[in-house]
Formats: C-alpha cells, structure tokens, sequence
C-alpha cells in the first residue's frame, strides 16, 4: 500500500538567508503559485474560430 | 395602503427579476476570456467542493478517529492537500484579477466578496489547524493566543478551546465561506466578466 | 482600431463580439482534476500527525522542568500568572499607543494558575505529606506562600537537574512536598484529566492544561523549537516533519522577524495592527487613488488579453 508513498515525517530543510528562512514544503507551494501564474499567462489558451460570433 | 409594494414584491424585484437566465448560467463569453488566467476561480471552487466532502467525511467519524484508522488518516491527508491546492489556485486568481484591475466597471463589490472570502478561508484554515488535536494543533493554539488576546479578541476567541474551534470550523466558517462564494460568483454572472484595460482610460 | 472595439464603457453590458464557452463543463472538468490531484497527493505524501504532548510526557521526560514549572505557578512567576487579561489581572498586556485593547477586553477565562493548576488537582492525593502540606499552605498568608515557593525555586534554579531538594532550614515549607505531590500525579497521567475536567467532566476546552504545558521553560518550547515552530522561525508557517504549512500566512510570519515588531514586548498587537491596516487596503483596492493604477502601468494585462489586442491593431 505504501510502495509510492513518499515519507515526509522527517525533519524538514530551509532555505535561510538573512531573516529569511522558509522549509522546502512551504518553498515548494509557493513556488508552485509563481509558476501556475507564469504559465497561465504565457501558455496559449486554445481557441476556435468557428466559436465565434459578433 | 395599495401604493406601497409589499415586502415579498420588492425582494423578487430586487433579486429574481435581476436576472435572466442566460444571464445566471451563459453559454458564451465576450471574446476577450481567452486565458487560462480565468480557469483559477472555478479551480478554487472546485478545490473547496473537495475540502467540504473530506470534511464532511472526518465530520462523521468524529475528530478523533483520523489518528486511530488509515481510512481516516487517509481523508484527513485529502483534507490537508486539498487545502494547500485551494490557497494555491485562490492566490493565482488573485493575481490575475488585480492585474486585469477586475474590479472596473462597477464590479467592486466582486472584489470586495473576493478578498473577504479570502481573509474568511485564512480564518478556516486556521481553525483546522487548530482542530487536529495533535501536537501540531497544540503548538498552533498556544501561540496564537498571544496574538487574539493582545487586541482583544482572546477573550471571545479562546483558541485553547478546542470544542470552541472545532464547531466554528465544521459549522459557521464552511456556511459563511460557501455563501461568500455564491454571492461573488451571482456577481461575476451579474455583470460579466470584466473587459480588457483600454489604452488611456481604465475606469 | 475599430471604433466599437476602442471605447467599450466596462460598466456596460458586453455587445462585442462573444465566444462559446462551457462554463459547466469547465467546473465538472475542474472538479474532476482538483479531485485527482488532491486524492494522488494524499496518496503519495500522506499527511502529518504527530501525538499531541501531555503533562504525563512532560513529567516522564523533563522532570526538573516539570517541577521548577510547578513552583513558579505556586510563586507567580509563569507566563500564564502574570499574564493578565482574559486570565487575570496580574499585568497590563499588550498596548497599542493609548489603546489598551487587551486589557479593556476583561478577564473573561479566569485562571489562577497556582490555585487551578496546582492546588486544586492535589485535592485528591492521599498521601498524609500531600494532604498535610496543602493544608499549611491554604492556612498561609499569600505573602508568606510568595517567599516559601520564591526560596523553592531559587533553590531549584541553582539545582538544574533535581527534582526535590532537602529544606534543612525550613525555608520551603510545604512547597518541595506540594511540587513533588503534582509531579507524581502527572507521572500517571491523572494530572492531564484533572485539569482538562476541572470544569465540566466531559472536556472540550483544553485551556488549562495546554497553558500549564505553555508556562513550561524547555520541554515545551524545546520541542517546537527542534521542529521549526517558534515565532522567530517563521514558525507560524511552518508544519511539523517536512510538510507544506500555512505558507499563505508569510506576511504575517515576516513582521516577527524583523525590527521594531521582533523586540518589541508589544509584537502581537503591532503584526495585528499592521495586517489589519495592509487587509484593509487590500480590501478597499478599487478605491485606492495610486494603487488601483499599477495594473494599468505594469501592463501585465498585454500579456492575459494578448489575442484581443492584437486582434484590434489589425
């Protein structure tokens, strides 16, 4: 049941620079939001011309 | 006497008679939502629809019984991720609504229920966390009631009181969340989705 | 440019040019990818549940810790006596400028951490040195219980490791035997119920037992610190083992990390005032004069409605 499970029950890693220190998950979430964004933006939206009528 | 509208009159005027049903449930859009920029609203609700059926789920097997049985534990991880993709997908729809300056055109108050249900889940997240009755929810309560009770709030809000959260979590937060959402969403259908930013007026 | 393209007032109804779109089968498709998602990710990570501490735990593991606790409750010293509002009114609490708003709130949970936490659970000890020491220490005047459970903890604070320590000269009074009666009854676990049922015998509020466990010096904040969970460790973001917390509070996590909120006693109540203010504008952005401009001069827009522009020029 567990062969593609990942354990994260270990202690975690951080990112530390200056006041700044952020664990690996919490990076990995945020980094998400920036890339959804990014690619919402650049990826083209699939259109079709026969959908449209003005 | 006869002038007067009656009370159930004006509340049909002033909702139902609003709107056209093309206009609640259209099958086309203005030509300009062409973006998976706009499927990050619908992605937040469905991220929701998720937390309320896991939710409901560890709701009837009581709060304790996700430390106990896998089953549980299970529900309890699809609860956990699904609120991380939740905030994930709210904040992408949050950026892209400020960028396209959304709230243009006398949608306002489109924005005003957004950022409202986004400080509400913030608020419903935080309940959970406190109602895990682990060491984690401990952590969380000891901590955060230096900060309701430094303004005050403390007093009413005993974050200590793990009974107190936990019925605040599953019953008003979920029921005023999902109602802040039905309104901001009757709102978008209302007056449609915002047009592009025009060079030299975005009012 | 088209006339009827340039100029569309956005409080109007659209009359442009329109496309179909599915807004159904966009949500049940949503609906079904979010649900995959969410469901392969649990599947795959599971998620973290690590046992809540209890005194038990606290006395098992940290002994000396437990005790030295258990006298500074009898002598005031703890966070939790000299908190003030809503537990009592041992101190100002946290100010805003003028507004005391902490303090204007009432003690509205009332706790007397040395009566509720200490006293009280020891009513049912047996043990004749217990029963006895209680006994002194109720006939006592408040002052004298201050400079028996002051010289006990001073004692203890010279003594890291001890757990009791002799009173050859009577300095102490029932205090060593009044520490060590709670310490036996944590070790057991009884202490956990007592406090938790204190007030109701089917508990839901953890207030008293979880402040007690907060007012420990090491055990308690040693073992959050060991996981990333303290205040200036952005630990309010932070979740235990190597998972994802609430990263979408790193706002306010930031404050505590830096002056004037990190060494101020007043930090809670400035993060507080500060995120209120940074909500409010966030809030009220469509009314903001300078603000609600910046989408319109980063043209971030160009890019979302790319298609519609160029369509325009053309």
């Amino acid at each position: 049941m567990n062969l593609l499970s990942i354990d994260l029950n270990h202690p975690a890693h951080y990112l530390t620079a200056g006041p700044i220190s952020v664990s690996y998950g919490n990076l990995v979430m945020i980094g998400l939001v920036i890339v959804l964004f990014v690619v919402a933006l650049v990826l083209p939206f699939p259109s079709h011309d026969d959908d449209e009528r003005s | 006497m006869s002038s007067k509208k009656m009370w159930t009159t004006r509340v049909r005027e002033s909702t139902l008679e609003k709107f056209e049903p093309e206009d609640l449930l259209p099958d086309r859009q203005p030509a300009y939502v062409a973006s998976w920029i706009y499927i990050f609203g619908v992605a937040t609700i469905a991220a929701f629809v998720m937390l309320v059926i896991s939710g409901l789920i560890l709701t009837f097997e009581g709060p304790a019984w996700w430390h106990t049985s896998s089953i549980g534990h299970f529900f309890n991880s699809i609860h956990l991720w699904s609120v991380e993709l939740f905030f994930v997908f709210m904040v992408v729809h949050l950026w892209g609504k400020f960028w396209m300056a959304a709230w243009r055109g006398r949608r306002w108050m489109t924005w005003i229920t957004g950022v409202i249900s986004f400080f509400a889940s913030i608020v419903t997240g935080f309940t959970g966390y406190l109602i895990q009755t682990n060491f984690d929810s401990q952590w969380i309560a000891t901590q955060a009631k230096d900060s309701f009770n430094s303004v005050g709030i403390g007093a009413y809000f005993n974050a200590l009181n793990t009974g107190q959260a936990m019925l605040i979590h599953v019953s008003l937060l979920p029921l005023a969340l999902g109602g802040l959402v039905v309104w901001h969403v009757i709102l978008v259908r209302r007056k449609g989705v915002v047009p592009p930013i025009e060079a030299g007026g975005s009012e | 440019m088209s006339p009827q393209l340039s100029k569309h007032d956005p409080a109007k109804k659209w009359d442009g040019p329109t496309r179909k779109y599915d807004l159904i089968k966009e949500f049940v498709i949503a609906l079904v990818v979010v649900g995959l998602l969410a469901i392969s990710l649990a599947a795959l990570f599971s998620s973290p549940d690590e046992p809540a501490l209890t005194l038990k735990s606290w006395a098992i593991a940290d002994a000396p810790d437990f005790v030295a606790t258990a006298t500074g409750e009898l002598a005031g010293t703890t966070v939790s006596a000299g908190y003030g509002a809503p537990y009592n009114t041992a101190a100002e609490g946290q100010v805003l400028g003028p507004l005391k708003l902490q303090k204007w709130a009432g003690v509205r949970i009332p706790i007397n951490p040395a009566d509720d936490f200490v006293i009280a659970p020891l009513a049912i000890d047996n043990d004749p040195a217990v029963v006895s020491a209680i006994a002194t220490w109720k006939a006592a005047s408040a002052d004298q219980q201050g400079k028996w459970a002051n010289a006990y903890a001073d004692a203890l604070s010279k003594a890291p490791k001890a757990t009791t320590l002799p009173d050859p000269t009577g300095a102490f009074g029932p205090v060593p035997a009044i520490a060590t009666g709670l310490y036996g009854l944590a070790r057991t676990g009884a202490l956990d119920g007592l406090l938790a049922a204190g007030d109701t015998p089917l508990p839901t509020n953890f207030t008293k037992p979880l402040l007690f466990l907060a007012d420990s010096g090491t055990y308690f904040p040693d073992y959050a610190g060991a996981r990333h969970l303290q205040g200036d460790q952005w630990g309010v973001m932070n979740e235990t083992g190597s998972y994802p917390g609430q990263s979408w509070l790193w706002l306010y996590s930031f404050w505590y990390q830096i002056d004037p909120f990190k060494s101020s006693g007043n930090a809670d109540v400035l993060v507080m005032a500060t995120m209120t203010i940074l909500s409010l504008a966030l809030l009220f952005m469509p009314f903001l004069p300078i603000l609600r401009r910046v989408p319109e001069w980063i043209p971030i827009h160009r890019i979302i409605w790319r298609d519609w522009y160029r369509r325009k020029e053309e």
